[in-house]
């Protein structure tokens, strides 16, 4: 009956008493959460997600400024529904450098872990200052501010810090940050260098004003490039069925 | 057995000021939900001004709500329990608990405005930056000194099983806070003070999210809440609780079960299959402790019903136990996957939530306030009990307005999302389900609306019965429930 | 049969060693003997009315 004048100490010292609590609500985290970091397959292997772009990762930035996560999911879940409206399902691999993940979990408007691409970066402009004027039905709120310029001041302290909490920047990438920003939302871009640190990336001016790099040019093209890194057409099945 | 109170004084004071922040804010949070309830219904509320978008405007009212209104009445609740049931007055006195007071009230204010202004960490219900995060784990560590202190020097042998709730909340929060919160500021590098990225990324920080997330509300909003049903509801009655040996088990099993259901948030995504399915087994399985503790709340009127029908204060306790009754058992139903795949991102999870937050949770707040408010302040009972069940009507019919307004759009909206015609196209388009739901935003902020107007009554009858001041039905003879 | 084998097998029985300390909970609390010291801690708040202020 030993133990059981354990429990009656339980009840009358304080440090027995937050040590069973503690022990109680370890347990849980430690073998739900742990595993995730050890276990391989828990992030497939697929080719093509990289780090954000600079400019793309100011468009993050503003996004989670911004809320967004309140009401937009970017998590497309394996539904036949699901996939017909908004695309492949979302691989564990395609959020990996997402410092903190977007999954949300509402959605009051629709998912956007693939609206890129799906439209044009004049319809998100257009839809961003007011979305009445393009979907009349909308209840999103407006985000004209967002057209007043970047504040590109802290783009390369902002990937440094990305690049200690494990998002894999290159000292060059990191050098760059700056230069490599107004380089991608500028008209006339053609700098290989860009492309080169940052495959695919989407080029250009984004929110049809040319003369400044403003908010909107981040967040659209943060929206662009959503859910387009991985090219699914050339995944195998087996390699991301877990 | 330790005699009585003769002896004893207790530190009111700071337990006086909690509670009068609980209810400022109380009704600062609702007034903000409501009104982001209305723009949800009527976007040109969000005044097209980047301060007041919804997406701004709701980590306010989560925030307001959860930890500025939940929070003050923690605080002060736990702080009266804990003495009353140690008979001792409080470990560090007035100073240490004037410390966390004034602290905690300025760390609101803070986090409100760094919100407003754009400045979070992205994660729902722990939006705050880096530094507000380290100045909020200083209030705790000292809640923390300031509670076990006072139990260290109890007098009572036992420690009441209400501090066992009490504790466990303060000891996991803490446990919770810290995990969920690890990130790296980009001042170190140069850069902004108000930013910072979580060390966690992708699937690994969604896991720790709602690991945090999950228990929130299940140490937070449920734990230390049953500590106040393990209290007030016995006070009340005049009653000792049903069955303290079924709290014993209601204890450990909730706690060591509570822990493991996050991933219940997460069905469906790119968290591993095993990690949802542990989710989902362990959500199942809370409902059994959750039930429990609802029986040993309800039961504790055994034998005192006619209570129910002449005091309204325990008409509000017995009903915070009925809704928690029936959101906990709401709640395991939709982490089975096949519910989740309908409920899960549509309305119906905000109607459960609501279900546990106002009908759990605030009322067994409003029900401990008519019962705490008049001791503290040396009345013999509130200004108004008729007022009180005025308060209580007003406030139901709100509630029940908003839930079932959410459960219909929340189930009609993921059934459109699924919808197929007969050609085998997707039927609906989203705007589509979004114009659907629009009459049940309307009833839902209604229902918000009925909530505040019932808590601006409590406000009301509280100034009167601080003031001193008696209702003219309570002079009557033959007056209610009253003791 | 190796020592390891065998913490092995034992580890992979967890949810038994839950349930058994669960049970041994269960049977502390409600155990016949301890009906009335438990139920005694349940007049602890009523205890400490206050005289009349």
């Amino acid at each position: 009956m030993s133990i059981f004048k354990h429990h009656a100490k339980l009840e009358t010292n304080v440090f027995f008493l937050a040590v069973g609590i503690l022990l109680t609500v370890i347990v849980g985290g430690l073998v739900e959460v742990v595993p995730l970091f050890t276990i391989e397959s828990t992030i497939e292997k697929v080719e093509g997600v990289r780090p954000y772009s600079p400019l793309e990762q100011a468009g993050r930035d503003i996004y989670v400024r911004e809320g967004c996560y309140n009401c937009h999911s970017q998590m497309v879940r394996p539904f036949k529904d699901e996939v017909e409206r908004y695309g492949h399902y979302s691989l564990a691999a395609e959020s990996k450098y997402d410092h903190p993940f977007q999954w949300g979990s509402k959605r009051t408007g629709p998912d956007l872990a693939r609206v890129g691409g799906k439209y044009t970066d004049d319809w998100h402009t257009r839809h961003l200052i007011n979305p009445r004027d393009v979907v009349p039905e909308s209840i999103m709120p407006g985000y004209r501010h967002l057209l007043r310029p970047l504040d590109t001041s802290t783009i390369q302290a902002n990937l440094q810090t990305l690049a200690v909490v494990g998002v894999p920047y290159t000292a060059d990438q990191i050098k760059n940050a700056k230069a490599d920003l107004v380089e991608q939302a500028s008209s006339d871009s053609a700098d290989a260098a860009v492309a080169a640190r940052y495959p695919k990336a989407k080029m250009g001016d984004f929110d049809g004003n040319p003369k400044v790099v403003s908010e909107m040019d981040a967040l659209v093209a943060y929206l662009q490039v959503l859910g387009t890194m991985v090219d699914f057409t050339t995944v195998k099945p087996e390699s991301i069925r877990r | 057995m330790s005699s009585n109170t003769d002896a004893t004084r207790y530190c009111e004071d700071v337990v006086k000021k909690f509670v009068l922040a609980a209810i400022f804010w109380g009704v600062v949070g609702f007034l903000a939900g409501d009104f982001i309830a209305w723009q949800l219904a009527f976007p040109a509320l969000n005044l097209d001004l980047e301060w007041t978008s919804f997406g701004r405007l709701r980590p306010v009212h989560t925030s307001a709500v959860i930890f500025a209104f939940g929070g003050n009445i923690l605080f002060s609740t736990s702080l009266y329990v804990v003495q009353r049931t140690s008979r001792a007055e409080l470990f560090g006195g007035r100073g240490l608990g004037n410390f966390i007071f004034w602290n905690f009230q300025a760390l609101i204010v803070v986090a409100a405005l760094t919100y407003v202004l754009g400045f979070t960490s992205g994660q729902e219900y722990a939006e705050p930056e880096w530094w507000i995060d380290l100045w909020l784990t200083v209030i705790w560590v000292a809640y923390l000194i300031a509670f076990a202190g006072t139990i260290m020097k109890r007098k009572e042998p036992h420690i009441y099983v209400a501090n066992w709730f009490f504790f466990s909340m303060i000891l996991t929060v803490a446990m919770l806070h810290l995990g969920n919160n690890l990130a790296v500021p980009a001042a170190l590098f140069g850069g902004s003070l108000m930013k910072s990225y979580n060390v966690f990324g992708g699937v690994q920080n969604a896991m720790t999210q709602w690991w945090y997330g999950h228990n929130a509300v299940g140490f937070f909003l449920t734990a230390g809440f049953l500590a106040m049903m393990y209290y007030f509801v016995p006070k009340r009655a005049e009653r000792p609780v049903y069955s303290y040996r079924l709290s014993i088990v209601h204890f450990w099993a909730l706690i060591f079960l509570y822990i493991w259901a996050g991933p219940h948030h997460l069905h469906y995504t790119a968290l591993p299959d095993w990690a949802q399915t542990l989710g989902m087994t362990f959500s199942i399985m809370l409902w059994m402790p959750s039930w429990g503790g609802m029986i040993n709340g309800l039961m504790t009127l055994s034998g005192a019903w006619d209570k129910l029908r002449t005091d309204p204060v325990m008409r509000f306790l017995v009903t915070s136990v009925a809704f928690y009754g029936m959101s906990t058992f709401e709640g395991p139903m939709m982490s089975i996957k096949a519910v989740n795949s309908l409920s899960h991102y549509t309305d119906w999870t905000v109607g459960h939530v609501h279900s546990g937050a106002l009908g759990w949770v605030a009322f067994v707040t409003f029900g401990s306030l008519y019962y705490l408010v008049p001791k503290l302040w040396g009345r013999k009972e509130v200004y108004s009990l008729k007022l009180v069940g005025t308060h209580f009507w007003v406030a139901t019919i709100g509630v029940v307005l908003y839930i079932t307004a959410m459960w219909i759009s929340g189930i009609m909206q993921g059934l459109m999302w699924r919808a197929y015609d007969s050609m085998g196209f997707l039927q609906y388009s989203f705007i589509e389900t979004v114009e659907a739901m629009h009459p049940y935003y309307v009833i839902r902020a209604l229902g918000g609306l009925l909530f505040v107007l019932g808590a601006l009554v409590m406000v009301y009858n509280f100034v009167k019965t601080i003031k001193g001041d008696v209702a003219e039905e309570s002079l009557a003879p033959a007056a209610s429930g009253a003791r | 049969m190796t020592l390891e084998s065998i913490v092995e097998f034992l580890r992979s029985l967890w949810g038994l060693w839950l349930m058994v300390l669960f049970l041994g909970i269960v049977f502390y609390a409600f155990r016949p003997g301890n009906k009335t010291r438990l139920e005694s801690y349940g007049d602890i708040p009523l205890r400490d009315e206050d005289k009349e202020r």
